[in-house]
């Protein structure tokens, strides 16, 4: 019995109930950065197996919800785009758009979906979050392709738009984004372990949401026809995102410091509660899954 | 001094039974309150021992409870229990996949689990890259598996498959290549779950043999859960027996496994009720040479059955038992059929009775392993393993060297010639 206090110290590591209140454990996750790396190998990989028109339907998606905007909001309700088409406008917004609602939704169901895997063997359970925000960004690449297509189209047939110069800042705000639905994503997929309901909310949530972020009309024109509800649009930080993207790519609206920083802010702090409860539930999730 | 690489000090697990849903968000509102008030989990306190069959007063189980035990470097250690024992709860606590609800388990190396092979393959990828899949997911860098890829293909023996979609293997083929990835991970602790209980003979015996080395050659230490106790056996030099939850036996394997075969019932009765409506053994009792449960070699050995039948009269009844070594492998065997001579044709209850004039069985531990089943509709009613005995070498010439043991099974009779 005396040998073992003198041994005590040096173990390697200590399984026990609860995590710390708070640890990423960065090491951890880089040691395991080849998994990362062939997680997201495997989702662009099996995407295109056994389909006819492969990546082409990402591209499906996009266009289509642009030209139905278009049709309903530009054409039947009348909402003005100023000088750019109300095709391009859309777009963008669209463009943007989906590359949120794609790392929100896949990250919000981790656990529920991985439960077979996470059920037999250990590894950092975040690298599938994470996989999934960097392997949307191959969609998010091929549908920025089809946007330049459009733009370029537009420019030479003489349509009044050009680039602004912080368009270079443009992929600081995609990862904004991401680590915004990320954040969002682990923060849900936490709950969804023990309430299901979450999981049926997310579904017309997303919805709900894209109404509330300027995706379709410019942020100035819902202050002008609605300036009694267009708080609900100021408090939302992806609102400022779109909005911000839109006036990089097509040198529309304005961009507002305060609210880009407001975003900022509370993407870090979204980013820091998922990671916390991700962190409490990845414990012992797979007895309530 | 002892070199401890785990040590697991009072794990204990509990689970709540019946669906979980209806009723968390209350019971999680009282935790929530207790935690605040900073008084101490109200559902802790209470559960009942993890017992499949009885049927219980309380919500909660303690499915592991107050496990504690020390692994030395380079040990092989088997676990073994009925199902429901807890076994592979403990495993996944030790392969972090869920956490202990109390207690703590510490540890001097990297562990590794493999509480199922193929964990993680995707049907889509071929071969290639289901082992770097599965191998980064079992904790691999790229570049181990790179350096072990020939290796792992060969032991696989699925060269020729190696660039074909794992959707295309067979089911033999897609365990041989997951247990090749497996076989092949260099963590100081490696923690295997019956993974053996598949693929075919020349497959498992490989896989065994691979295992083998693992703790000899590679002085890794080997925690290995599994029903198979003649793989225990083979194995493992320590080995834990748990029973609903908690350890009942830590010892050397020879001496764990005898426990653990007569732990099915230490007496020469055995007793069940009457299932209502459904052909039951409800007696099984053997009467042995020497009385109890000690047997001697080459003394006559009885087993007498009652079996209860319902109402409805039901031809056609079968019943067989088996004598099983106590590595559960099958000695003996008899039976009796209705279609060759009427049985269990009385409503109520039925005897039947076995008897061996003389049983040859060599010095060791048995049991009797009844089946009760009906043969034209091919229905199941029973099997169960009961009736432990030792088997003594009483009254005969002993050896100058002594009975050694597990020499072998039976003895007959015969003579050399020279």
């Amino acid at each position: 019995m005396n040998t073992e206090n003198t041994t005590n110290n040096d173990w390697l590591f200590e399984i026990t109930p609860k995590n710390k209140f708070f640890s990423l454990n960065l090491k951890e996750v880089w040691q395991y950065r080849d998994l990362l790396f062939l997680f997201v190998k495997r989702d662009i990989v099996t995407v295109y197996k056994q389909t006819v028109l492969g990546p082409l339907w990402y591209l499906i998606q996009p266009l289509f919800t642009s030209i139905t905007f278009t049709i309903i909001f530009n054409t039947v309700a009348g909402i003005d785009t100023g000088t750019v088409p109300p095709f391009l406008f859309n777009l963008a917004g669209i463009t943007v758009w989906n590359y949120f609602t794609a790392c929100l939704t896949g990250t919000s169901d981790t656990f529920r979906s991985n439960a077979s895997i996470f059920g037999k063997v250990y590894f950092p359970r975040i690298i599938v979050p994470i996989s999934i925000v960097i392997s949307n960004l191959l969609k998010f690449g091929i549908q920025c392709g089809i946007f330049i297509v459009f733009y370029l189209f537009y420019y030479f047939q003489g349509a009044a738009i050009s680039l602004n110069p912080s368009v270079l800042l443009f992929p600081v705000l995609i990862i904004v984004m991401g680590v915004l639905g990320l954040g969002l994503g682990m923060f849900i997929s936490s709950l969804v372990t023990k309430y299901r309901d979450f999981n049926h909310l997310i579904g017309f949530g997303v919805q709900l949401l894209m109404y509330l972020s300027a995706v379709m009309y410019p942020m100035a024109l819902l202050q002008e026809k609605m300036p009694k509800y267009s708080w609900l649009v100021q408090y939302n930080p992806l609102a400022y995102i779109i909005e911000t993207a839109r006036y990089m790519l097509l040198n529309v609206g304005e961009i507002s410091i305060l609210g880009l920083g407001y975003t900022f802010l509370v993407t870090v702090g979204v980013f820091f509660v998922g990671l916390l409860i991700f962190n409490k539930t990845e414990k012992s999730f797979i007895d309530t899954v | 001094m002892k070199d401890i690489i785990l040590k697991a000090e009072n794990i204990s697990k509990q689970y709540r039974l019946g669906t979980v849903g209806t009723g968390t968000l209350s019971h999680d509102l009282n935790r929530w309150w207790h935690q605040v008030r900073g008084k101490e989990d109200p559902y802790l306190k209470i559960g009942d021992t993890n017992d499949r069959s009885t049927k219980g007063t309380s919500e909660y189980v303690w499915a592991l409870q107050d496990i504690n035990f020390e692994v030395e470097r380079g040990e092989v250690l088997g676990i073994i229990g009925k199902n429901g024992a807890g076994k592979s709860t403990l495993l996944k606590i030790l392969s972090k996949v869920t956490a202990p609800t109390t207690g703590s388990i510490k540890s001097r190396g990297r562990i590794a689990s493999l509480l199922e092979v193929g964990t993680g393959f995707n049907p889509e990828l071929t071969g290639k890259e289901n082992i770097f899949l599965n191998g980064a997911i079992l904790g691999m860098t790229k570049k181990e598996i790179a350096s072990k890829l020939d290796e792992i293909v060969e032991f696989s023996g699925c060269e020729r498959y190696i660039d074909t979609p794992v959707k295309r293997y067979s089911s033999g083929m897609t365990v041989r290549l997951a247990f090749a990835v497996a076989a092949f991970l260099e963590p100081e602790i490696l923690v295997i779950d019956e993974v053996l209980a598949v693929g075919d003979a020349e497959f498992q015996k490989k896989a065994i043999g691979k295992m083998q080395d693992i703790s000899r050659e590679g002085g890794r230490t080997v925690l290995f859960v599994s029903h198979d106790l003649s793989a225990i056996s083979t194995l493992t030099k320590k080995t834990i027996v748990l029973s609903n939850g908690k350890i009942v036996a830590f010892e050397e394997t020879d001496k764990a496994i005898s426990f653990y075969s007569s732990m099915h019932s230490l007496s020469n009765i055995f007793m069940q009720k009457y299932l209502v409506q459904k052909p039951t053994v409800t007696k099984v009792e053997i009467l042995t040479s020497e009385g109890g449960t000690l047997q001697g070699c080459n003394n006559p050995f009885t087993v007498n059955f009652e079996i209860t039948m319902p109402d409805v009269e039901i031809e056609n009844m079968a019943l067989s038992f088996q004598i099983l070594n106590h590595l559960q492998v099958p000695i003996l065997y008899d039976y009796i059929f209705d279609i060759h001579t009427k049985i269990c044709r009385i409503k109520g209850v039925n005897y039947l009775s076995f008897t061996y004039d003389k049983l040859s069985l060599y010095k060791g531990n048995y049991s009797i392993m009844v089946h009760l089943a009906e043969t034209k509709t091919k229905t199941k009613f029973q099997e169960f393993n009961c009736c432990s005995f030792e088997v003594e070498m009483i009254g005969m010439k002993e050896p100058e060297w002594g009975w050694q043991k597990n020499v072998c099974q039976y003895l007959d009779e015969g003579g050399w010639k020279i």
